[in-house]
């Protein structure tokens, strides 16, 4: 209930606020929202499997988006920004196809 | 598992975290739809910069190419125009010539009258040449016949053929040109009238400052010759 609620509140936000996200952020933005799916899908399957905790989700979530962050950074300061943010970007999916595929082999069976 | 209070916490904070996603994600959205060029790092500024570069360089050649073939097309329409006055001109003199306009102009009007019927065809072509040395450009009889190049006189029982319209006396002829040359002409001592009046007809010349001619005469296709066209 409470994570819709955050959903729906978040969208309207958005919708409503209108805020430009500053200069120095944009690059990690991207990032960070694909680690954080990534995370919010592990948590799905976690839920599915009847063994979500709300403790791994959060340290998961966080530690997720500034890795990710962290990494996205450090490719930039190495002149290897773009291939890096790809290569996060790939890993990532993979890791968010991987969660889909058992949360669909649970729901089903197939 | 941890205390209910620190459960609850966490389970708040988790909501917390995804609203902050969603948040990101919508921001994120609509921050793509404005697409500029902030979110662009270096390389792929250049890149971009390098692309635009090859692109206007490309334009810009289209363009000369384009101004070039405009230049051309534009003085070619300019020298067509040009010969398509001189065309037009030219047709215009031609069609006088070949007598398929009306025209007008300073000229003379003889009058013959020809009570006892002694005007032939030879008499009036005579007449016709005489008018043409003496600078005629356009000449018709009775106001419906028109004589051209092609003109030809007949003798007939009631008057003359004219290129076979009947022209009967009395013989008017409308003559433009310049009215004092043939006026001479005419008139000199051996000349046109003298001849008519040697036949026993009386002619009178009329200097006119304006004669208008009506008359037409049908233009022919050429039906044997062709131009010959040398280079």
């Amino acid at each position: 209930m409470i994570p819709l609620i955050g959903i729906v509140a978040g969208v309207v936000a958005g919708l409503f606020l209108q805020p430009t996200i500053p200069l120095w952020l944009q690059p990690y933005v991207p990032i960070a929202i694909v680690a954080a799916l990534d995370a919010v899908i592990g948590g799905l399957r976690a839920l599915g499997e009847r063994r979500f905790d709300d403790r791994v989700f959060v340290i998961s979530f966080l530690s997720n988006v500034v890795i990710a962050g962290f990494m996205v950074f450090l490719g930039d300061q190495l002149g290897v920004g773009s291939q890096l943010s790809t290569g996060v970007v790939v890993v990532l999916g993979i890791r968010i196809f991987a969660n889909a595929a058992a949360i669909r082999r649970r729901i089903f069976h197939a | 598992m941890p205390e209910p209070r620190t459960g609850r916490a966490l389970r708040v904070v988790s909501g917390l975290l995804v609203a902050a996603l969603a948040y990101a994600v919508t921001v994120q959205v609509r921050q793509d739809e404005e697409s500029d060029y902030s979110t662009l790092r270096g390389v792929e500024l250049v890149e971009l910069l390098k692309s635009i570069d090859a692109a206007n360089q490309r334009l810009g050649r289209q363009i000369d190419e384009l101004t070039a073939t405009r230049n051309g097309l534009q003085s070619s329409n300019q020298s067509s125009e040009e010969a398509t006055k001189q065309a037009r001109k030219r047709a215009a003199e031609l069609a006088i010539l070949a007598g398929t306009v009306a025209a007008s102009g300073p000229g003379i009007q003889i009058t013959v009258s020809d009570p006892q019927r002694v005007v032939d065809a030879a008499l009036v072509l005579d007449t016709v040449e005489e008018l043409r040395d003496a600078g005629a450009e356009v000449i018709a009889m009775n106001g419906t016949a028109r004589i051209v190049a092609q003109t030809y006189f007949l003798d007939d029982e009631d008057g003359i053929r004219v290129s076979g319209t009947l022209v009967k006396a009395p013989y008017t002829i409308d003559v433009i040109g310049d009215a004092a040359t043939l006026e001479e002409a005419a008139t000199f001592r051996g000349g046109i009238v003298d001849r008519f009046t040697n036949r026993g007809a009386a002619a009178e010349v009329d200097k006119r400052g304006k004669i208008t001619i009506t008359a037409l005469a049908d233009a022919r296709r050429p039906q044997y010759s062709r131009a010959t066209s040398d280079e």
